[in-house]
């Protein structure tokens, strides 16, 4: 199991790797000039050393691979130097000088950080303090569907053309069909603006230590993650349900119920665990919904996540930051797709022999 | 004479039934479609929203983008049936905003881009689909190449790649083809480009089971060549489920475009879509909940028939499942 987690974590580095040299691309070939916003009083010389300053002169391929230093190496260094030094977790561990800041009394050899180009801030910077948000957002969605899908699939699919398998299933269609755009406003209009049960917009100073910041953190947090759970459960039911089905008519089921196990036994261990193959599959394939799902919620509820900092950065043409923040959306869902990977190991013991 | 006399079966043979009437393929599939309810109403809701669409602009004669200021602000009509005191009335049966657009002619003009955005796109990620997935199934060299393609586009981060397209390649497009037709083409370009991949997969795996059948060894004997064998045995036999992913990506094309113009990368401000028009009127949604509705039941409602619709030819393509 170790060692198939080893090799698809391996595998998964000429994908990321490919995926980084798309967006450089795409960011390459888009027209526009960094330096447009410039004002025009700057001396044609100052501005011919700003470009060489950002690398602009430089071949495409120079460039790329001054980024790749940057996002794996450097970077990199100064995580390990944060863990060290701050953080409670690792903080007891010596102190690791791996990362040399540029600047007065600086050696020879100081590492240059990538900065965004709206703050003048590390990007990576940036992204930590935002990334948590999304992530904890997107994760709860997952885990708020998974307990609603599910017990709504396995029961639809074994009382089959019931009152409430249909009624299931057109919910789960509502849910497929509407868009998070609609159910965002549509959810403040109704639990912010005429019950004021919860707040419409998403406190990130709050900070947790009390009781009371808990409840108010989880007042916050339902309606964002609401949303993007809706869209998760009705896909999770839908291809929980048809699994079922097909397991449900298995000749391996018919020995278990002759062979005397109780009904809940049959259903909720041995059907469930072969139908759970299928949701696998939905977590590999609705995570690049669910990330471009994120974005509107974090852009309706102006949660501070990644997905909002990737608008505000497009929109003030912040080069570095919308290519870090991208790659970001790529490593994600990659790590996602071999997370389902190494769940079909666990529940097929066939794929873990290969 | 023998031939006179009829032939009187053994009797262990003869039907003791009459056979039902023979039906074409065209026939079963139709009986089987009707069975399912949902997508026959999702089917009608669908074909009532492209044609009103379509048509509605003839019967409703009202400019779009005519601003009246004087008549800004209206609440639709229905408003009047626990208020009679509010601004509403037939000149404007929708509504209008706050700049005194009328709000049906609006949603027309928005619906004719969504679904043209939607159609456009969707016929486009099917003919790539359909491409890739025929040749990586039938051709083995290019089978490898292709998946690996396939599965790396499957883990793009699509909406994030998609925002950067739009914004990167505006200008150009705009300044070649004008403001609408260069945001359509890019727009559609994009969408298509990124939303091929299941279709590919889907059509890839039933070419591998097809290709090994015997009837198109018998056309390969007799001399096809690999072109007359795609486009004359394979092509037909993959149809099915090359519909049903198409209706898919119709409902993913429309939430796509609609969820770019909400984000504020779309067609220029002053050419209505339906995602557009719930965008604008999110800021003033406590007054006017109306313009928040109506396009986003609109666009709901047209994803939720176009998947009903889906749901509903599956099944009805199936011969597993027809005639239970």
């Amino acid at each position: 199991m170790l060692t198939y987690t080893i090799r698809r974590l391996i595998l998964s580095i000429p994908t990321l790797l490919f995926i980084a040299l798309v967006i450089f691309l795409l960011l390459q070939l888009a027209p526009g000039d960094p330096m447009a916003q410039v004002p025009l009083t700057v001396p044609p010389e100052v501005k011919e050393k700003m470009r060489e300053a950002l690398g602009l002169g430089a071949p495409w391929y120079v460039q790329f691979w001054k980024w790749l230093v940057q996002f794996f190496w450097i970077e990199p260094k100064v995580f390990i130097d944060y863990l060290t030094n701050s953080s409670t977790l690792f903080g007891w561990l010596p102190d690791t000088e791996l990362y040399t800041k540029c600047g007065a009394g600086a050696l020879e050899d100081c590492d240059l950080r990538m900065r965004s180009w709206q703050t003048r801030s590390p990007v990576m910077d940036l992204v930590l303090q935002r990334l948590p948000q999304t992530l904890w957002v997107v994760g709860l969605a997952y885990v708020v569907a998974f307990f609603i899908a599910i017990p709504i699939g396995i029961y639809s699919a074994y009382k089959q053309y019931s009152k409430f398998d249909q009624a299931g299933t057109f919910i789960t269609m509502i849910g497929f069909s509407i868009p998070p755009f609609f159910t965002g406003p549509l959810l403040i209009v109704i639990f912010s603006v005429y019950l004021g049960w919860f707040p419409s917009i998403y406190d990130t100073t709050l900070e947790v230590n009390s009781w009371a910041s808990f409840k108010k953190q989880l007042a916050q947090m339902i309606m964002p993650v609401m949303v993007l759970a809706l869209q998760v459960t009705a896909q999770i039911s839908r291809f929980m349900r048809a699994s079922m089905l097909d397991n449900l008519k298995q000749d391996y089921v018919r020995t278990a119920r002759a062979k005397g196990l109780s009904e809940r036994v049959v259903v909720l261990v041995h059907v469930l665990r072969n139908s759970m193959i299928a949701v696998v599959t939905v977590i590999a394939l609705a995570i690049p919904g669910i990330f471009g799902g994120s974005i509107i919620t974090e852009r309706v509820f102006k949660v501070n996540g990644i997905g909002d900092a990737l608008i505000g950065a497009l929109f003030a043409s912040d080069m570095p930051m919308v290519m870090t923040l991208t790659f970001i959306f790529a490593i994600l869902i990659v790590l996602a797709n071999i997370f389902a990977d190494v769940m079909y190991g666990v529940l097929d013991p066939r794929i873990r022999y290969d | 004479m023998t031939d006179d006399q009829e032939i009187v079966p053994i009797e262990a043979l003869s039907d003791n039934t009459t056979l039902p009437p023979h039906r074409s393929q065209g026939q079963e599939i139709w009986l089987q479609f009707r069975q399912h309810k949902g997508a026959m109403f999702g089917g009608f809701i669908l074909a009532f929203i492209t044609l009103a669409v379509l048509f509605g602009s003839l019967i409703w004669q009202v400019d779009p983008g005519k601003l009246d200021i004087r008549s800004k602000d209206w609440r639709p009509i229905y408003t009047l049936i626990w208020n009679g005191d509010v601004k509403a009335g037939w000149a404007h049966p929708f509504g209008t905003d706050q700049l005194g657009r009328d709000g049906l002619a609006n949603m027309l003009a928005g619906g004719r881009t969504s679904l043209a955005v939607g159609w456009a796109a969707m016929l486009l990620s099917l003919f790539l689909g359909a491409g890739i997935g025929v040749l990586a199934g039938y051709f083995k060299k290019l089978d490898g190449p292709l998946m690996r393609m396939t599965d790396l586009f499957l883990s793009l981060p699509v909406l994030p790649l998609l925002l950067v397209a739009v914004t990167l390649f505006r200008q150009p497009l705009r300044a070649n083809f004008g403001p609408e037709g260069g945001m359509f083409i890019l727009i559609v370009g994009v969408i298509g480009i990124t939303s091929w991949m299941h279709t590919a997969r889907i059509v890839r795996g039933d070419v591998l089971a097809l290709k090994e059948r015997e009837f198109v060894l018998a056309a390969r004997s007799a001399g096809t060549t690999s072109k007359g064998i795609i486009t004359r045995h394979l092509l037909p036999n993959v149809i099915s489920p090359i519909v049903v992913s198409a209706t898919f990506g119709l409902a993913t094309a429309i939430i796509t475009e609609s969820s770019l113009s909400f984000l504020g990368v779309g067609f220029p401000s002053d050419f209505p879509t339906w995602g557009k028009m719930l965008a604008d009127a999110v800021p003033r949604m406590q007054e006017f909940p109306e313009r928040v509705m109506l396009p986003g039941v609109a666009i709901s409602l047209t994803v939720l028939a176009v998947n009903y619709l889906g749901d509903g030819l599956r099944d009805a393509l199936d011969p597993r499942i027809r005639g239970r």
